[in-house]
């Protein structure tokens, strides 16, 4: 159980060894405006380009030590979750190393990994098994995952049935116990009802107190600067600040409101 | 582990002194560029990786075949109904209408074990053409080897391809059939080609799919071909009477003719009547379309891995 001084020891800076090691990474995407040989011909008739490039992200460097729960913020656009892409592995850097210590898992986004026609029962192994877990390991922890989720009624129906508020809760279960070296969380913790949220963010905290790695993106200041170690502050791909959670939370308070003025 | 579900109230206060601030040893730093344990959070891609990931590819197999399946009636015996069909139209058409049945000693052996393979080989490739595009949700948000997908078709393929044989095995029994060691042996090699030649195609298309769709429709057509381009429902001295030799040789060099030439010589061969020879030099094509379905392997899986970095962005 979490107790108001294991919080504060919870927030010591870690010093261990690096975990996570982004060397001035940079990401470009191209966007097509055409696929068919109907649109490529009208656009090449019009001379207008086929594609374009867009840098994501801009020779962004960090490195995230052992233990270190950091927050990413920047406005929508930024490249957060481009980022925690290229961290996961899901995407490949077109300049610059992205390196890694031990396991990584994500939770990029709410189930995505649950496949409905499956029952919950099934969806907890599958999905275990896609987040890296191996088979002893999810036997292991299968009664936390069905007890934190609170579907265990539901557990023999198959996932199609669910509410939706169920659905994320087994997904959000089952991501939150794969216990990896690094874990990724973006834009996850807005969603489910405010019991289940407030749940999800003491398993955060409990996470973070067992000395895991973490990286979150949220919209909720407030609970980054009460949870995070360091906030990293990007604007338009590039690292703009990287320091205090609550220095980072300000700047990026400040980003949004010049974007609403404009 | 305990759920602290009732903690999670107010904030801490008494909050550590922050992390020192934005210092540039949160950025380059040399010193991680030697430490072993450190490295890339993508594989590197490649078929070893699923070997790796063999319990994930289980439940993905059972994944797909409960999918499949699910809320119909017959279950997995619709995999049995496809072939089945098409076992008839073929025999009622080709085999008593235009009396093929005449031609070839006990035509249905001869045209099923034809068709076993041909279905194997049409499936695997149509469904993991489609594999990576289908999956495209976990593709993007999650790293996984992304060779499961076309090893999870190739998987489904061959659970439905072994009941087929079992039925093939029988009715060749039933028509006096005993198997002979050579006879066997090929058909294992038979099966050996089109497995390898499959799923090799199969990734080359998965991934070409993922940037152009056409491809998906493409491989839909060519696989209507197959069944005719193969000697299934005629033999192949049909090919040799009717096209030039040229053409004769090309049409030989196909892996997939070897294959169902070495399944004709296992299950049908023993039973043939001789009116229709063996067809010449088995043992070198067949080396030669072992060598080809290998190449094809090897550069499908070079291929697919090299462009699956590519995936995630794409779809
Ligand atoms: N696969 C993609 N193809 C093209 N553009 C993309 C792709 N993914 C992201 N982008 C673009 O990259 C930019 C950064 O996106 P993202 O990292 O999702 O931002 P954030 O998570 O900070 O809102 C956005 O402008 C987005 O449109
Ligand atoms: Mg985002």
């Amino acid at each position: 159980m979490t107790a108001p001084t294991d919080l504060s020891e919870g927030k010591r800076v870690p010093g261990g060894p690096p975990a996570v090691v982004v060397e001035d990474v940079s990401k470009r995407f191209t966007l097509r405006h055409a696929r068919s040989i109907k649109d490529i011909t009208v656009r090449l008739a019009r001379r207008q380009a086929l594609s374009e490039s867009f840098d994501a992200l801009h020779h962004v460097s960090l490195t995230v030590t052992q233990g270190e729960t950091v927050a990413l913020m920047g406005l929508n656009g930024s490249g957060k979750s481009t980022l925690l892409k290229l961290i996961s592995g899901v995407m490949s850097p077109d300049a610059g190393t992205v390196r890694v210590r031990g396991r990584v898992a994500g939770l990029l986004d709410v189930g995505a990994g649950l496949h409905p026609e499956l029952t919950g029962r099934e969806n907890v192994f599958l999905n275990g098994a896609i987040l890296g877990m191996s088979e002893a390991e999810i036997k292991r922890k299968f009664d936390t995952i069905v007890e934190f989720s609170g579907v265990e009624r539901f557990l023999d129906t198959e996932v199609k049935f669910y509410s939706s508020g169920m659905f994320m809760r087994l997904a959000f279960s089952i991501a939150a116990h794969t216990e990896p070296d690094i874990f990724l969380i973006d834009e996850v913790l807005a969603v489910g009802d405010p019991p289940f949220r407030e749940k999800c963010i003491a398993r955060i905290r409990e996470l973070r107190d067992e000395g895991r790695t973490m990286l979150i993106v949220a919209h909720d200041i407030p609970m980054l600067v009460d949870l995070c170690h360091r906030g990293v502050m990007l604007r338009r791909g590039r690292k703009i600040y990287d320091g205090d959670v609550a220095e980072a939370g300000s700047l990026w308070q400040a980003d949004k409101k010049a974007k609403s003025a404009s | 582990m305990t759920t602290a579900s009732q903690n999670a109230g107010p904030a801490s206060t008494g909050r550590a002194p922050a992390v020192q601030l934005g210092s540039p040893r949160h950025g380059r730093t040399v010193r991680t560029a030697a430490d072993p344990e450190l490295r890339s959070p993508a594989g590197r891609g490649g078929l070893m990786e699923v070997v790796h990931h063999r319990y994930l590819l289980k439940l993905l197999l059972r994944r797909e075949l409960k999918a499949r399946y699910k809320g119909s009636l017959l279950g997995l015996g619709w995999s049995y109904v496809r072939p089945a069909v098409n076992f008839a139209v073929f025999y009622f058409v080709v085999g008593v209408f235009m009396g093929m049945d005449k031609v070839i000693k006990d035509f249905p052996i001869y045209l099923f074990s034809g068709l076993v393979l041909v279905t194997l080989f049409t499936e695997t490739l149509q469904s993991a053409t489609r594999s990576v595009l289908h999956n495209a949700p976990l593709v993007r948000k999650v790293y996984l080897p992304r060779e499961l997908f076309p090893s999870a078709s190739l998987l489904v393929s061959l659970v439905h391809f072994l009941p087929a044989l079992a039925i093939l095995v029988a009715g060749a029994l039933s028509y006096g059939w005993r198997p002979t060691l050579t006879g066997v042996a090929g058909a294992a090699v038979g099966l050996l080609i089109v497995v390898l030649f499959a799923l090799g195609l199969g990734l080359l298309c998965a991934a070409a799919t993922v940037f152009f769709h056409d491809v998906e429709q493409v491989v839909d057509i060519v696989m209507l071909t197959i069944s005719w381009t193969v000697p299934m429902v005629y033999p192949w001295t049909h090919v040799r009477d009717h096209a030039p030799r040229w053409l004769l040789q090309i049409w030989q060099l196909n892996p997939l003719v070897s294959a169902v030439e070495l399944f004709h010589h296992g299950f049908w061969g023993p039973l043939s009547d001789g009116r229709i020879p063996p067809p010449p030099a088995l043992t070198a094509r067949t080396v030669s379309a072992l060598g080809c379905a290998l190449m094809f392997f090897f550069i499908g899986e070079a291929v697919f891995a090299r462009l699956q970095r590519r995936f995630a962005q794409e779809m």
